[in-house]
């Protein structure tokens, strides 16, 4: 090291690459994320192989994602012994509803709090950051006697209505608007256009970016949002993908080892969000650092 | 006034000063609430009345029939409350329990996830590796799938003959029934060293109803199953947060240090670690915050069996109001709960500040440094 001091910054870690030392840190490197890569990747590999098996072999060889015999039966039974094509019928209107809904309203709140001059506003953005900050655990009971009061339990509505806003989605609208220039809205109200058209045709467009985050969580968080549907709905008739999959774990169904039905009901949950992450994954992670944001 | 205040630093940089008063500024009053309406709604009906009709009902004993809100309900003032606290029962017990389930939990998520995270972060971000973006995915993955699905793939990976015993198979450990072992992992220790009968001192009281015995059995071998499956899901959120952090650590800082002779942990802990500080206390506090209520797990895989072990507030309270029906009690469990949570936002918020701001140094500074 001593050698390079006359050097500017940049070489010293163009020589740190080579050398014997950076190699066995390289190799350390790699293997470390090989190992962690099998450690989070792997419980996946697992659940795909074994749903393809016959249950004795399921049973016999969990550790391997190579069937003995490939079998579909675990499959057939899901679509046939359980009412796994209305949870996801239920799960899909629950999630386009919900993500319509939220995308439109946070945006509107949005923007709102970040460009519209209006009494109580800096209040209003205090209580929705305030609002963040409620554990979601704590709400089950009052969820459930609010919906009971409203009627609105055991219902499509029940299941859609309450998570038709987020906080944290206004949030990130309102980062978001707050960066776009105010000289593009006041070039359309000049035209004469008005608040919504200005909000509508202008300024919505422009916040694709933002827009496709908000759309992506807020799908993901529905099709995986658990607590909500337990609490708001007991007709089996309502049930969504992971309250069905719950029931046939731990419900009625649930005893009784079947794995190769569970794990592809799992499966194929997981599924739509698997192809969601694959697609839109910097989506994800804004949405992750997004959320650090808020603290 | 205060919006005003407020107002000002938000539109400074491209307002310039046109239409005062009426004609726009009224539309945008009306336009303003009009556009937030909805979002408060909805907020307020399922996130603000929910909270203070569960206070009434946390004071009566409501049974789920009919409204808790005729003159029916026995109002039963704090009775709920001290049952969970003063008076010797089943519900004292069970409460304590869940808490006792709740802190072994935290104590070992909130560390682990966080090193863990920091860890992979770090090496993510090493200039001198390729093909980082792949695992960068593979370590998020976990965190963007469904809690319940991946329940029920652990539970098949944790099965008596599942794939983790067969993991240890191969080590020649012999694995236990991990959703039968209700055997508390700091007893099984003590047993290894021939601790097997607790100390009389132990077993004859403790506080709130448990044993001191029984407060220190550690986690059983049930919850360190759902531990392992929840920091495997949350680590990987985190470490986009550490690694977002990361990114912003000047390249040329490291390289001067290391110029300085620097050792590689030195430069850790003397360069990344202090630029990086707002993000681990971001993270330390996410993850109080979540595992305080951990839940869905709890209810997929073990709904508090074996024993009682894996039950947590956050469960229990479902269980007490929605299986049991004892809505007051059930309401009671959830406000002690968020009051936990809450607390201990503030004291992390608290601790923040403090570090932020070393003029405003208190007693509790110079205990910090070393939990760090």
């Amino acid at each position: 090291m001593a050698v390079l001091t006359d050097r500017p910054a940049a070489p010293v870690t163009r020589r740190a690459d080579r050398g014997p030392r950076a190699r066995v840190n390289r190799i350390l490197g790699y293997a470390v994320l090989i190992a962690f890569g099998l450690v989070f990747l792997y419980p996946f590999v697992i659940q795909l192989g074994n749903s393809l098996k016959t249950e004795p072999d399921a049973a016999a060889n969990p550790l391997s994602p190579i069937p003995d015999a490939l079998t579909l039966a675990g499959f057939e039974r899901i679509f046939a012994g359980t009412n796994f094509p209305l949870w996801l019928g239920n799960s899909l209107l629950v999630t386009v509803l919900v993500t319509l809904g939220r995308v439109f309203f946070d945006s509107l709140a949005g923007y709102a709090l970040a460009r519209l001059r209006f009494r109580g506003r800096a209040g209003l953005f205090a209580a929705v950051i305030a609002v963040m900050a409620v554990p979601g655990v704590v709400l089950l009971i009052p969820k459930f006697l609010v919906l009971k009061q409203l009627g609105l339990y055991d219902s499509y509505a029940g299941l859609v209505v309450p998570l038709l806003a987020d906080a944290a989605g206004v949030f990130i609208m309102k980062q978001f608007f707050e960066s776009v220039p105010v000289s593009v809205e006041e070039a359309a109200r000049i035209d004469g256009a008005g608040v919504f058209r200005t909000f509508w045709s202008v300024v919505l467009p422009m916040a694709r970016p933002a827009l496709i985050t908000l759309t992506i969580l807020s799908f993901q968080g529905s099709w995986n949002e658990f607590p909500h549907s337990l609490v708001s709905v007991q007709d089996p008739h309502l049930f969504t993908l992971p309250r069905g999959l719950a029931d046939l774990v731990s419900g009625s169904l649930g005893k009784g080892t079947q794995y190769p039905l569970k794990l592809g009901a799992a499966l194929l949950a997981t599924i739509p969000v698997a192809v969601l992450f694959m697609v839109f994954q910097r989506y994800f992670v804004r949405g992750a650092n997004e959320g650090a944001d808020k603290g | 006034m205060a919006t005003e205040a407020l107002r000002a630093p938000a539109t400074t940089p491209a307002k310039p000063p046109r239409r005062r008063g009426g004609g726009i500024r009224g539309n945008e009053n009306i336009a303003g609430w009009l556009f937030v309406a909805p979002v408060i709604v909805i907020l307020g009906l399922f996130l603000l009345l929910p909270i203070l009709m569960a206070l009434w009902v946390s004071l009566t004993d409501w049974n789920g029939q009919g409204s808790p809100f005729t003159g029916d309900v026995p109002f039963v003032g704090g009775d709920n409350y001290t049952r969970l606290f003063a008076d010797d029962g089943l519900d004292r017990r069970d409460f304590m329990t869940s808490i006792r389930n709740n802190m072994y939990y935290v104590g070992i998520v909130v560390p682990v996830q966080t090193a863990l995270a920091l860890g992979l972060a770090l090496v993510v971000n090493n200039r001198m590796l390729k093909g980082k973006g792949f695992f960068r995915s593979a370590f998020y993955f976990p965190s963007v799938t469904s809690s319940v699905a991946i329940s029920v793939v652990f539970l098949f990976l944790f099965a008596n003959s599942g794939a983790v015993n067969r993991l240890l198979g191969l080590l020649g450990i012999n694995g236990p029934e991990w959703f039968a072992d209700s055997r508390g992992v700091l007893h099984l220790l003590l047993g290894a060293v021939g601790v097997d009968t607790p100390p009389g001192a132990l077993t004859s009281g403790g506080p709130f109803g448990l044993t001191w015995w029984d407060w220190l059995a550690g986690p059983s071998v049930a919850m360190v199953s759902i531990i392992s499956l929840v920091i495997w899901t949350t680590s990987g959120t985190f470490m986009l947060m550490f690694l977002a952090a990361l990114q912003n650590v000047p390249v040329a800082l490291d390289e001067a240090s290391t110029l300085d002779g620097a050792t590689r942990w030195q430069r850790f802990r003397h360069v990344t670690l202090p630029l990086i500080k707002p993000t681990m206390f971001l993270v330390l506090t996410l993850g109080l915050i979540g595992s305080w209520q951990v839940f869905d797990q709890v209810y997929v895989m073990s709904q508090g069996d074996p024993a009682k072990t894996t039950l947590t507030p956050a469960y229990l309270s479902y269980r007490t109001a929605f299986r049991d029906f004892d809505y007051g009690s059930g309401a009671a469990i959830s406000f002690v709960l968020f009051l936990i949570i809450i607390l201990l936002t503030l004291l992390q918020r608290r601790v923040m500040a403090d570090r932020d701001e070393p003029r405003r140094a208190r007693w509790w500074r110079r205990r910090v440094p070393e939990g760090s």
